[in-house]
């Protein structure tokens, strides 16, 4: 965490041990040392955030335009590029200092705008007491994490969109949708302070002691979001990204209404080589996002990685199989979706799954988000042009609620740190449930309603859908004035 | 002089130059089209949604002769192009009025 809430915390400590010096009462427990940062894990950090950008660009970006028409390739590429970039600005301006700094339990403050106060020396919290990493580092590491979440989206509206609504929805939907949902999910003031106050409340001798321990440390637990409050766990984003974008885009599709000619003409994927390639960077950048969302290079990030292998492995041969069974031919397209839907789904469980328990949740998600887009699709009759919804949103809530059961110990779960008691929580089923449940809602009611005002505002500034000839002709011309392809 | 176009199997078309060859046809032209006659297509399946194709990839090949060589084309073309299966596709002869190498400004049989 910030030097500043550090200092807080060793200052509390320090007057209550010049309060106890008296030989008489019980001995005052040395003061916390000062958290440490270490090279691996700051070196780890650095490149787990690089895989991430390379899931975004051009991993997600080369998936989604392989799945469009040649017309409209090069439009869809440009949605994603352009996303990255006006994110990665924001994020830096004031998104990180929204996000995760204390403000409310919804929403932060501008206490870190344009990057205040941080410097290369600045650190922030792990998940281990005693070890922090480069604030800097993290900035950027969940800078893009702020930057794919919204370039999903735009999967759900593709061929169709104008580019200036496109330009205009993403600053405004990661400014009042993303910000708060990653606030009230991820923030909290770290383990260094929860540890301190929880160890000062135990030093604490007498009545009035103890009384004020008491509030520091409610005050500490307090200065977190309110998700994080109910005890929901989501490791590397499950609700935060693919829930968030998921519903976001379904909320899009049915705005937008369907492209002309759909379900009837012929929109097959013009480049399966270019899905396929995208899908594998994805599949290689995730262990970025799964493994770099521990935030240190140890025991939780190889668990990270172990699980991002396997329920990605299970879920795709899922989805193909059932595929096999259900139509009589098992497709690369769908190969590569289920894995995306076991990476999806891992993804709040990777640090908190067994292994084994990732792979029922990999073969779960594959052959779910199969009948989800196809048979559910269909009989519903939305245009989600690249199943953003039925990968994203289906497969980021059976990940959330698979990763409140497969927590558990008995399961091979890790179990959960209760870091004021500074041991491994017993496991609830019933509360980690229900604060699951919470989670899921709360993302897809914020983010559904939120999603659909910013359509209508958007809508009502510029216009969100292209004129019929403009679509028929293809975006890349009409709105970019380019080919994708001059062969 | 006539054109004679012929729609082939595109896997068809080494031979069906080669037969040409040796009866003296050293010119072509080569598109690559789609189409359907009798030949069914086929379904393709993208994640939910079923797709019926009913073009299919051939060849159109256009070859420039002596009218007196038409039938001769005719029917190398046929023998070569030929596997007995629906779909080996059709030949069309047009007239053609004029022809003129531009290299040597030849023309008409002698630009053939």
């Amino acid at each position: 965490m910030t030097l500043n809430l550090l200092f807080r915390a060793g200052l509390t400590f320090g007057v209550l041990a010049a309060v106890l010096a008296d030989p008489a009462l019980a001995q005052a427990p040395a003061a916390a040392a000062e958290p440490t940062v270490n090279k691996g894990d700051t070196a780890w950090m650095l490149t787990a955030t690089v895989l991430v950008l390379l899931m975004t660009i051009p991993g997600l970006a080369l998936f989604y335009a392989g799945m469009v028409r040649t017309k409209n390739a090069l439009s869809v590429l440009t949605h994603v590029f352009y996303t990255v970039c006006v994110v990665v600005l924001i994020w830096a301006v004031y998104g990180y200092s929204l996000a995760f700094t204390g403000g409310s339990s919804f929403i932060g403050g501008f206490s870190k705008a344009f990057l205040a106060g941080v410097t290369p020396d600045s650190k922030a919290a792990t998940f281990s007491v005693g070890a922090n990493i480069p604030e800097l580092v993290y900035i950027a590491f969940q800078m893009t994490f702020a930057a794919i979440t919204p370039a999903l989206i735009v999967g759900a509206f593709a061929e169709r969109m104008k580019f200036a609504a496109v330009a205009l929805f993403i600053p405004l939907w990661v400014t009042f949708v993303y910000f708060p949902i990653a606030h009230m999910v991820w923030y909290w003031a770290g383990p260094d302070a929860v540890d301190a106050a929880a160890k000062a409340l135990a030093a604490a001798a007498d009545g009035a002691a103890k009384t004020a321990a008491q509030a520091k440390l409610d005050e500490v637990n307090a200065d977190s979001g309110w998700l994080f409050q109910w005890g929901a766990i989501d490791f590397a984003g499950g609700t935060v990204v693919h829930i968030n974008a998921g519903i976001a885009g379904l909320v899009g599709a049915l705005i937008i209404g369907r492209r002309i000619g759909w379900p009837k003409e012929l929109m097959s994927p013009h480049s399966l080589t270019m899905n396929m390639i995208g899908g594998s960077l994805l599949w290689v950048g995730w262990f970025g996002f799964n493994a770099g969302s521990n935030l240190e290079a140890s025991g939780g990030a190889v668990l990270a990685m172990m699980n991002t292998f396997v329920a990605t492995a299970a879920a795709a041969l899922a989805w193909m199989f059932v595929e096999w069974a259900a139509k009589g031919k098992p497709s690369l397209l769908g190969a590569v979706t289920g894995a995306i839907a076991g990476l999806v789904a891992v993804t709040p469980a990777s640090g908190y799954a067994g292994p084994m328990g990732a792979i029922v949740l990999g073969l779960i998600a594959g052959a779910v988000c199969f009948f989800f887009c196809s048979a559910i699709k269909n009989a519903a009759g939305y245009d989600d042009s690249l199943d953003v919804f039925g990968v994203h949103c289906i497969g980021g809530i059976i990940g959330a609620l698979l990763t409140g059961i497969l927590v558990n110990p008995a399961l091979g779960g890790t179990g959960i740190v209760d870091y004021t008691a500074g041991k491994i929580a017993d496991y609830d089923f019933l509360n980690q449930m229900k604060a699951q449940i919470v989670a899921v809602v709360t993302t897809l009611l914020w983010s559904g309603i939120g999603s659909a005002i910013i359509y209508k505002v958007v809508d009502l500034i510029v216009g969100l859908r292209v004129t019929v000839e403009k679509e028929r002709e293809g975006l890349d011309l009409t709105e970019h004035g380019e080919r994708a392809y001059n062969m | 002089m006539k054109i004679v176009m012929a729609i082939i199997k595109p896997f068809k078309l080494d031979e069906v130059r080669d037969s040409l060859t040796a009866i003296g046809v050293h010119g072509m032209t080569v598109t690559e089209v789609k189409g359907y006659g009798r030949q069914k297509g086929h379904t393709e399946i993208y994640r939910g949604t079923e797709y019926a194709v009913s073009f299919l990839p051939k060849l159109k090949i256009e070859v420039a002769v002596p009218a007196d060589q038409a039938d001769k084309v005719i029917d190398t073309i046929t023998a070569a192009a030929k596997t007995g299966q629906i779909g080996d596709g059709k030949i069309f002869v047009f007239g053609l009025d004029q022809a003129v190498r531009i290299r040597t400004g030849e023309t008409d049989v002698a630009a053939l």
